[in-house]
C-alpha cells in the first residue's frame, strides 16, 4: 500500500517517546499513580495546583531516568534543572507544566534497530527529560461542557526525543519498539500502551530523494500503538507527497492520528506557535547528580536483550534467532534463565519455552506473568525427561495437566499417574515377544533391511505401554532380538 | 498590673504561666479591642471569634496538666497569605475571596503546636503586591499613627495590627521589603529571614525565588520567640534549609563588642528623608557606645535592585498565578461561552489593576524575543547583587541603614505614581534578591510617625540580627510607644 518507497521521495522521520515511569507515586506529590481509579479520586491539593503547595521530586525518577540513559549510552546531566513551561489548559493545573528545558538529565546516545530484512541502523537520541503529564479532558457525557480528571496530572514522564534519523514507518517502528523494551527491561515504566504508558509524537517531512535539506515537518500526536505508529507514518508520508505534488505545500502543523477512519487531521497551527515563556522553576533547586550515583545505578541495572541474547549464543548455545525471542521480554528471558538452572538443559529449556510454553500463551491469551505453570515446574519436567524417567511424549501430558490445573507438581503428578518411563528389560520382553510373535512379515521385511520399519515396532511397543516405554531402550533389545 | 495588651510576648507568657490571667482571657481581651477598634484600622480581614475562644480553652487546659507549648496562650495574626485549614484564605484578592483551604501552611501549623492562639487573618496587599496595603479587596488599612497614613505593604495589616496592640505578634512575609517597610511605617519590629529559614508549603505564592516569611512584633524579643517556633527545615518545601534547629533566643542579650557594623553611603543619598537619616545616624552612633563599630561599606549595585526585582517578581508572579483560571477554585465569572471566555472574565474580575500589570509585565519580560534582555540579564543583576553583599560582609558583620526612605506617605498619595511606589522598597529589595536575612527596627519619629532603621546579616545570621536589636531595644524605648487609639475611639 505504501509503494513511496519507489517513488522520487524520502522520508525524514524524528520520533518523540513519552513513557510514564512505573513509580509507586507521582513525580512531585504523595498522590497513587494507579490507572483506572475514579476521576479526581488520585488527585491531591499538588496535583491540584492548589494555592500555597509546592512541588518535591519524587526521587525514583532520578533512578529511572539515569538508567535509561546508561541504556542508551547517553551522557547523564550533572546537574539537573525544572523549568515552567507556560501555557492555559483547562487539565493543566497550575497554568504551566514542569519540564526541563535547557538542562535535560539525559543528553545523546544511540539505539540500533534491525529491520525485517536483518540490516541495522543507529539512530541517535538527541535527549530525554522528565517531566509531568497532564491531566484529561472528557467530552462526553457533559452535554455540551467538558469534565476534567486529574489523576494523571503529575504523572512522571520520561520524554524521549530522537535525531529525524528514520526515514520510514518501519524504522520508526523498530526504534519504537527498542524503546518500549529498554524501558520495560528496566523496570522504567510498565509499558502498558493501551494505558497510554507509551505514547509517541511523530515529526514527519518529505524531501525529494537525495536532497540534503528538510522539508516542512508536520508533527502527530499521541499514537498509542506500533500498528498506529506504522498506519499515522505512512498515511502522513502519502499525504506530504500528494499535497506537494499537486502544487501545494506543507504547513507546520500539528495533527492527529484517527484509527477509526485511519487517516490523520490537523490539530493546531504551529505558525501561530504559542510561546511557553520557558523559565526555571523557582521552587525545585537544581539537583546535582555524581558519578557515584550514576554507578550506583549502573551496577544495579539488569543485563539488557541485546547483551543476554549474545550470552544465550554463547553460553547456551542457542541460535541466534532463538536467543533473540528469549531475550525479548525481561519477564520471558526470568522464566526461560530460572528454568535453564532447574532443568540442567539450556537446549531442551529453549524448545520447551519457545514452543510449548509461548504457543500455549498465545493460545490462551495469557501474560506470561500469569502462567499457569511456574518455572520451576517446567524445569523439573525438563529435568525429569533428561533423566530418562519419562518420554517427551509423557511430558508433554504432564505439561498439559499442569497448564490445565489438573496437576500441580510434575513429580506428584508421575507418580499418582504412573507415568514413570520403563526401562526394566524384565517387563518390556514379554511384550515386545508378543509384538514379533505377531508380526512375522513385517519381521522378515526388517530384517531384509527396511530400517524404516523399526519405527513400527517401536510404536507397537509404546502404544502397548501407554507411552511410558523408554523408546531408545525398545530399540535395543528388538535389535538385539532379531539378530540385526 | 499593666493593662493585658501592653505586656510583651514573655511577660504574657510569665503571667499565663504564673496564673495571672488565662488565655481564654487574654483572647477574650484582644477580641473586645478588635471588635472594638479595628472597624477604624481595617487591619483583619478575617476575625475567628469561636476558634480563637477553643483554642485558648485548649491552651488553659493543656496548661492545667503540664503541657504548655513555648507560645502557649499567646494570641497572633496571620497575613491572610498562609493557609489556614477551614478559614478563608483570601490573599486579600476578590479571585480567593470563596477560597477556603483544605490545608494549612507549616507555619501556621508549628505555631499552632507551639500553642498560639489565632485571632484572624489580617489584611494585605493583594498577592503581596504593594507597598502600602491600599491594593486589598477588602479596602486600605489605616496606619494606626494616622488615619490619614497607609501602614505600608504588602504586610500592612500585621503591621497595623500589632502597632494596635490588637494582637501580640504576627506572622508576615516579605519578597521584596513586605515585612519591613510596613514593621518602619507602624513602628515595630520585623525580620525577613534568610530565605529558606521558613517553610513556604502552604503560603500563597507570589514570586516564588523571593518569598519568605518572618516575624512581627514590638520587640526584637518578641519577634525572636515567633520566628523561632516558625523556622526550620520542612521536606516539604525544596528550597527549606536543612538546619538543626533554629535557636534565636539564647543569644538575645549576648554583648555586642567588637562587631563590625557598615555604613553604606550610598543608602544615605539624595532620595533620603533628613529626619531619617539622622535617625539612623543617632541610632548608628548607640550601637557604637554598645561597643560595635562601624565602618563604611560600598555596594556598587544597590542602584540595580529595583529593575532587576521588578522583572524577576513579576515573571515567577506571571506563572504562579497562572493556576487562578476559574477552573478549579476561586472566583469564576457567571455563564462563561467558552473557555476562553471563563479564562478571561474570571481573570479580569478577580484579579485588581496592579496584579494584572505585574502579570503583564512579567509575561513580557518571559517571551520569546525579550528574555534575554530582560529575564536573563535581571538574573545575571542578581547574581552581582549577592557578590556585591558577599564581598561587604568580608568587611563587616552587618550592615545598617534606613529602611524607608521616608516616614509613612498619605492613603491615595502615590496611587497614580507607580515608579515612586517602587522606590519604596529601594533598601530592602536587594536583601531579598540575595536572599539575606534582615530586621527593621523603631529608631524614632517624625512628624508623630514612626522611623525605622533595616539592619542586614550575613546568610542564616538571624540570631545575630535579633541580638542587636535587642541590646538597642535595651537603650531605646520607641519600640515601647503606641500610638494613641483609645482616644480617638472614645471620641467617636
Amino acid at each position: 500500500m505504501t509503494d513511496f518507497a519507489d517513488s522520487n521521495w524520502e522520508a525524514v522521520i524524528g520520533l518523540e517517546i513519552h513513557t510514564q515511569l512505573s513509580t509507586r507515586s507521582k513525580i512531585f506529590s504523595g498522590a497513587s499513580t494507579q490507572f483506572g481509579a475514579a476521576p479526581n479520586t488520585q488527585a491531591c491539593a499538588i496535583d491540584l495546583g492548589f494555592p500555597g503547595v509546592l512541588p518535591v521530586v519524587n526521587q525514583e525518577v532520578y533512578r529511572k531516568a539515569v538508567a535509561f540513559g546508561l541504556g542508551i549510552g547517553a551522557t547523564i546531566g550533572l546537574t539537573s534543572v525544572f523549568d515552567r513551561k507556560n501555557y492555559f489548559y483547562p487539565d493543566l493545573p497550575k497554568g504551566y507544566q514542569i519540564t526541563q528545558l535547557e538542562a535535560p538529565i539525559v543528553m545523546g546516545g544511540t539505539v540500533d534497530i534491525t529491520l525485517e530484512d536483518s540490516s541495522q541502523k543507529t539512530i541517535r537520541v538527541t535527549r530525554a527529560h522528565l517531566e509531568e503529564d497532564a491531566g484529561k479532558s472528557l467530552h462526553e457525557d457533559f452535554h455540551g461542557q467538558t469534565g476534567i480528571d486529574l489523576n494523571r496530572a503529575g504523572t512522571p514522564l520520561l520524554e524521549i526525543v530522537s535525531e529525524p534519523d528514520m526515514s520510514s514507518a518501519e524504522e520508526a517502528v523498530a526504534y519504537a519498539r527498542y524503546i518500549h523494551q529498554l524501558v520495560t527491561f528496566l523496570g522504567v515504566s510498565d509499558g502498558d500502551m493501551s494505558q497510554g504508558s507509551l505514547r509517541c509524537d511523530a515529526n514527519v517531512s518529505v524531501r525529494p530523494k537525495g536532497s540534503t535539506e528538510l522539508g516542512t515537518r508536520t508533527e502527530t500526536k499521541n499514537v498509542n500503538s506500533f500498528r498506529f505508529l506504522e498506519r499515522a507514518i505512512n498515511h502522513e508520508i502519502e499525504r506530504q507527497i500528494r499535497v506537494i505534488e499537486s502544487g501545494g505545500r506543507v504547513i507546520q502543523e500539528t495533527r492527529l492520528y484517527d484509527p477509526d477512519k485511519d487517516e490523520t487531521r490537523p490539530m493546531r497551527s504551529k505558525e501561530t506557535a504559542t510561546d511557553y515563556r520557558y523559565f526555571p522553576e523557582p521552587d525545585l533547586l537544581p539537583v546535582e547528580i555524581d558519578e557515584a550515583y550514576i554507578q550506583q545505578v549502573r551496577e544495579q541495572m539488569p543485563e539488557l536483550p541485546a547483551a543476554k541474547a549474545a550470552r544465550y549464543v554463547s553460553e547456551f548455545e542457542l541460535p541466534e534467532a532463538d536467543a533473540r525471542v528469549l531475550s525479548s521480554e525481561r519477564q520471558l528471558a526470568s522464566y526461560f534463565e530460572q528454568v535453564v538452572e532447574l532443568s540442567g538443559d539450556a537446549k531442551l529449556a529453549s524448545n520447551w519455552v519457545r514452543v510449548e510454553l509461548l504457543g500455549q500463551l498465545n493460545k490462551d491469551g495469557v501474560e506470561i506473568s500469569d502462567a499457569p505453570i511456574t518455572p520451576a515446574a517446567l524445569g523439573t519436567l525438563i529435568a525429569r525427561i533428561r533423566e530418562g524417567r519419562i518420554s517427551g511424549k509423557i511430558a508433554k501430558t504432564v505439561f498439559e495437566a499442569l497448564w490445565s490445573g489438573a496437576a500441580s507438581d510434575p513429580d506428584s503428578y508421575i507418580e499418582a499417574e504412573g507415568l514413570v518411563q520403563v526401562s526394566d528389560s524384565g517387563s518390556l520382553e514379554p511384550v515386545i515377544d508378543a509384538i514379533i510373535a505377531a508380526n512375522p512379515k513385517q519381521v522378515e521385511q526388517l530384517r531384509e533391511g527396511k530400517g524404516k520399519l523399526m519405527g513400527f515396532f517401536v510404536g507397537q511397543v509404546m502404544k502397548e505401554t501407554g507411552g511410558k516405554a523408554n523408546p531408545q531402550q525398545v530399540n535395543d533389545l528388538i535389535s538385539k532380538k532379531l539378530g540385526l | 498590673m499593666s493593662e493585658l495588651h501592653e505586656l510583651s510576648l514573655t511577660e504574657q507568657l510569665t503571667g499565663l504561666a504564673a496564673g495571672e490571667f488565662s488565655a481564654t482571657e487574654l483572647t477574650r481581651h484582644y477580641l473586645s479591642r478588635i471588635e472594638r477598634l479595628d472597624p477604624a484600622l481595617n487591619s483583619y480581614i478575617t476575625v475567628c471569634q469561636d476558634t480563637a475562644l477553643a483554642a485558648a480553652a485548649e491552651q488553659d487546659a493543656l496548661r492545667a496538666v503540664g503541657h504548655a507549648g513555648p507560645l502557649a496562650g499567646i494570641p497572633i495574626a496571620h497575613k491572610d497569605i498562609f493557609c489556614t485549614q477551614g478559614i478563608r484564605t483570601s490573599a486579600g484578592s476578590r479571585m480567593l475571596d470563596n477560597f477556603i483551604p483544605p490545608y494549612s501552611a507549616t507555619v501556621v501549623e508549628k505555631l499552632t503546636a507551639a500553642g498560639a492562639v489565632v485571632l484572624g487573618k489580617t489584611n494585605m496587599d493583594e498577592f503581596a503586591m504593594g507597598s502600602s496595603n491600599e491594593n486589598s479587596f477588602y479596602g486600605a488599612v489605616k496606619n494606626p499613627w494616622s488615619p490619614d497614613c497607609v501602614p505600608g505593604g504588602s504586610s500592612g495589616g500585621s503591621a497595623a495590627t500589632v502597632a494596635a496592640r490588637l494582637c501580640t505578634v504576627a506572622t508576615g512575609t516579605d519578597t521584596g521589603g513586605s515585612i519591613r517597610q510596613p514593621a518602619a511605617f507602624c513602628g515595630i519590629t520585623g525580620i525577613k529571614p534568610t530565605y529558606g529559614r521558613v517553610s513556604r508549603w502552604g503560603i500563597i505564592a507570589y514570586a516564588s525565588s523571593l518569598d519568605q516569611a518572618g516575624a512581627m512584633g514590638r520587640s526584637a524579643e518578641d519577634a525572636a520567640h515567633l520566628l523561632e517556633a516558625m523556622a526550620g527545615f520542612d521536606e516539604r518545601d525544596s528550597t527549606s534549609v536543612m538546619d538543626a534547629g533554629p535557636d534565636f533566643t539564647s543569644l538575645l542579650t549576648a554583648d555586642i563588642s567588637g562587631k563590625k557594623i557598615g555604613i553604606c553611603r550610598t543608602y544615605f543619598n539624595a532620595g533620603l528623608n533628613p529626619a531619617v537619616e539622622a535617625a539612623v545616624m543617632s541610632a548608628a552612633k548607640q550601637l557604637e557606645a554598645l561597643g560595635a563599630t562601624l565602618v563604611d561599606v560600598e555596594l556598587t549595585m544597590a542602584d540595580h535592585a529595583i529593575p532587576a526585582y521588578y522583572i524577576i517578581a513579576p515573571a515567577e508572579a506571571s506563572a504562579n498565578l497562572s493556576r487562578y483560571d476559574g477552573v478549579r477554585f476561586g472566583h469564576r465569572c457567571d455563564n462563561p461561552a467558552d473557555i476562553d471566555d471563563l479564562y478571561k472574565r474570571s481573570r479580569a474580575e478577580g484579579f485588581g489593576k496592579e496584579v494584572k500589570s505585574r502579570i503583564m509585565v512579567g509575561s513580557f519580560a518571559l517571551s520569546a524575543g525579550y528574555y534575554d534582555a530582560y529575564y536573563r540579564k535581571a538574573q545575571q543583576i542578581r547574581r552581582l547583587i549577592k557578590e556585591d553583599f558577599l564581598q561587604a560582609f568580608q568587611q563587616v558583620d552587618y550592615i545598617l541603614g534606613p529602611t524607608t526612605p521616608g516616614p509613612a506617605f498619605a492613603i491615595g498619595e502615590m496611587v497614580d505614581d507607580q515608579v515612586a511606589m517602587y522606590l519604596q522598597d529601594i533598601y530592602t529589595i536587594a536583601v531579598n534578591l540575595a536572599g539575606l536575612p534582615a530586621i527593621s527596627i523603631p529608631a524614632g519619629f517624625t512628624g508623630g510617625l514612626p522611623i525605622g532603621m533595616q539592619l542586614i546579616g550575613r546568610h542564616l545570621d538571624e540570631a545575630g540580627l535579633l541580638n542587636i536589636a535587642h541590646r538597642y531595644q535595651q537603650v531605646t524605648d520607641w519600640h515601647r510607644q503606641g500610638p494613641a487609639l483609645e482616644q480617638e475611639a472614645n471620641h467617636d
